[in-house]
């Protein structure tokens, strides 16, 4: 049993198979370009940077899009990215598009809010991809789709995603390779949907020693006794175990209620790439 | 004698016959020109691999008044063909299958008898098992087909070493899995360890033909590859790009191979026989039964 088990990935394999795939799945569809929500965080910079060497910088489109209280910095890191890649961008604040629904809730829970600005962020986002012709490109890594940190409908909406099966771990060893700024890199992880949020503060671990665990249990195929035994503590095991089985309506199709002999998601199967 | 070997390293449209055949026919003659004997394209190379509810829609049958098979027969007339494709037998059963085509017949069709549905894979829920494994003879010499899970278990290839094959064809379409610090994939280095060991084992050639592209979010790898009887790689494609690569097969090498290693002259088919019955038919003991 092995408690500290080897994340570390071939980077030029996994640039090459991404980017192919960016490019294979847009331009399958009829499209050749993609939008991106630029956070100024680590995934999706790097979504970013693969997309633009996917597709070429002129046809990607980087949205940056602040709510009154978001952190300068990520305006400021965005803006990097921007520059390092040569990729096309436009700034929208969300502020005025967010304020009137919060306003009409007195008591309305920082959580509330911060999903709102996730999904009012997906609405721009989509209709950017009509206005600039390109798809949706996704930011969201393995370990927060495990761990179900994301907003549905929210910062999880995509066409298509090509760092979900990379851990938290590897996005950032990918990131170094593919040359995203250590300023991006070096910082604590955060939504940033509220001053001084960050991911590990909220989630109450660290993505190193969470992608560990979560390396063993879902690539590995470990229980969570083996993890145990492996040394990782019972409370932090028993406690990503159930948030990942909690989280799994996030990562299906909302069922459909069966009544056919043919239905949507049970016996209806084509990939998306049908006829392509 | 000298066989010189093309392998299309292809990617193909999910479920467009038509278009995968009119791509098949352009390829047939770059390697017809290039001076192939024999041309090899990757399993379900005329219909996609992540079929499921199309499978009924893209199947046909390898006969002469096929609508798909006519044009590839008709190519065949100018070198041997091995095509990848849905078969739908008389009593509507559907199969992976790959069939061989020389001088305008069909010399052999190859079922694959091992339908993977475990992790990824979900074939046995649309395909019927094939039940058959038999080498057959070719302008080239005696070959066994057999489609990637098919090779993935060491008894098919040695039944069609017993069948008389001295040249191994194994198609794929292979999804790219297994991401590490290793510059390959966990299932491309998976793959070309077991292709040298039979051709090593056999003192045989094998000879793989694997697609590339994406389905989804899936890979498919490409590194298509040759072995020589001694267990060297003696052609390979390219990783994830679409290529033809041609390799020039020294059937000779079977003779000086097997002279210096004589392990099919050795191996002792009555003892495997008895053994086999023994271990079948021991009713105290199912295990691997």
């Amino acid at each position: 049993m092995n408690a500290s088990p080897d994340l570390s990935i071939n980077t030029d394999l996994a640039r090459r198979i991404l980017t192919g795939f960016i490019k294979s799945e847009i331009t399958r569809m009829g499209f050749t370009r993609a939008v991106i929500n630029l956070s100024g965080g680590i995934d999706s910079a790097l979504s970013c940077i693969l997309a633009a060497e996917a597709l070429g910088p002129e046809n990607v489109l980087a949205l940056r899009l602040p709510y009154k209280s978001s952190s300068p910095d990520s305006l400021e890191h965005a803006r990097l990215v921007i520059d390092a890649t040569g990729v096309r961008s436009l700034t929208i604040e969300i502020t005025d598009m967010v304020d009137p629904l919060i306003a009409k809730f007195a008591d309305m829970s920082q959580l509330r809010k911060a999903n709102i600005m996730a999904r009012m962020r997906m609405i721009v986002l989509y209709d950017q991809t009509a206005a600039f012709g390109g798809l949706a490109v996704g930011t969201g890594n393995k370990t927060e789709i495990l761990l179900g940190y994301t907003t549905l409908y929210g910062d999880s909406a995509c066409a298509l995603n090509p760092i979900g099966d990379l851990y938290k771990t590897q996005v950032r060893q990918l990131s170094r390779a593919v040359g995203v700024p250590a300023a991006i890199i070096d910082k604590p992880p955060s939504a940033d949907l509220w001053a001084g949020q960050t991911d590990e503060g909220e989630l109450g671990y660290t993505y190193a020693e969470v992608d560990k665990l979560l390396y063993l249990l879902v690539d590995e195929r470990y229980t969570p006794e083996e993890c145990i035994e492996a040394g990782f503590a019972e409370g932090f095991v028993r406690s990503v175990v159930e948030r990942v089985r909690r989280n799994q309506f996030k990562r299906v199709l909302p069922p459909v209620a069966k009544l056919s002999h043919r239905t949507i998601g049970y016996d209806f199967l084509y990939l998306r790439d049908w006829g392509t | 004698m000298k066989l010189t070997l093309a392998l299309a390293q292809t990617n193909c449209v999910l479920g467009n016959v038509q278009k995968n055949l009119e791509k098949h026919l352009s390829i047939i003659h770059e390697a017809s020109s290039r001076g192939a004997d024999l041309l090899v394209f990757p399993e379900l190379s005329l219909t996609g691999y992540v079929l499921q509810d199309l499978t009924p829609a893209v199947a046909c049958r390898p006969r002469p008044d096929d609508p798909v098979f006519q044009p590839l027969l008709a190519a065949s007339q100018k070198l041997d063909l091995v095509v990848g494709f849905v078969e739908e037998d008389v009593r509507n059963r559907f199969f992976i299958a790959s069939a061989y085509l020389s001088r305008g017949e069909v010399l052999h069709v190859h079922r694959k008898v091992y339908l993977p549905t475990y992790g990824l894979f979900d074939e046995g829920r649309f395909f019927a098992w094939g039940d058959s494994l038999q080498a057959f003879d070719t302008p080239f010499g005696r070959v066994g087909m057999l489609i990637c899970e098919d090779f993935w278990h060491a008894s098919p290839p040695y039944l069609l070493w017993l069948d008389g094959a001295d040249v191994f064809l194994f198609m794929s379409a292979s999804p790219g899995r297994g991401l590490s610090d290793r510059p390959e994939l966990g299932s491309a280095r998976w793959v070309n360890h077991i292709l040298r060991a039979y051709a090593s084992l056999y003192t045989s050639f094998v000879a793989h033909a694997n697609r590339v592209g994406f389905e989804d979010g899936l890979n498919f790898w490409g590194s298509s590859a040759v072995f020589d009887p001694n267990g060297d790689l003696i052609g390979e494609g390219p990783d994830f790009a679409e290529a033809l690569t041609l390799v020039e097969l020294d059937l000779n090498q079977l003779h000086r191979t097997r002279a210096r290693l004589p392990l099919l002259r050795d191996e002792r088919t009555a003892l495997v026989q008895r053994e086999l019955n023994r271990i079948l038919s021991d009713q105290s003991n199912a295990s691997g039964r």
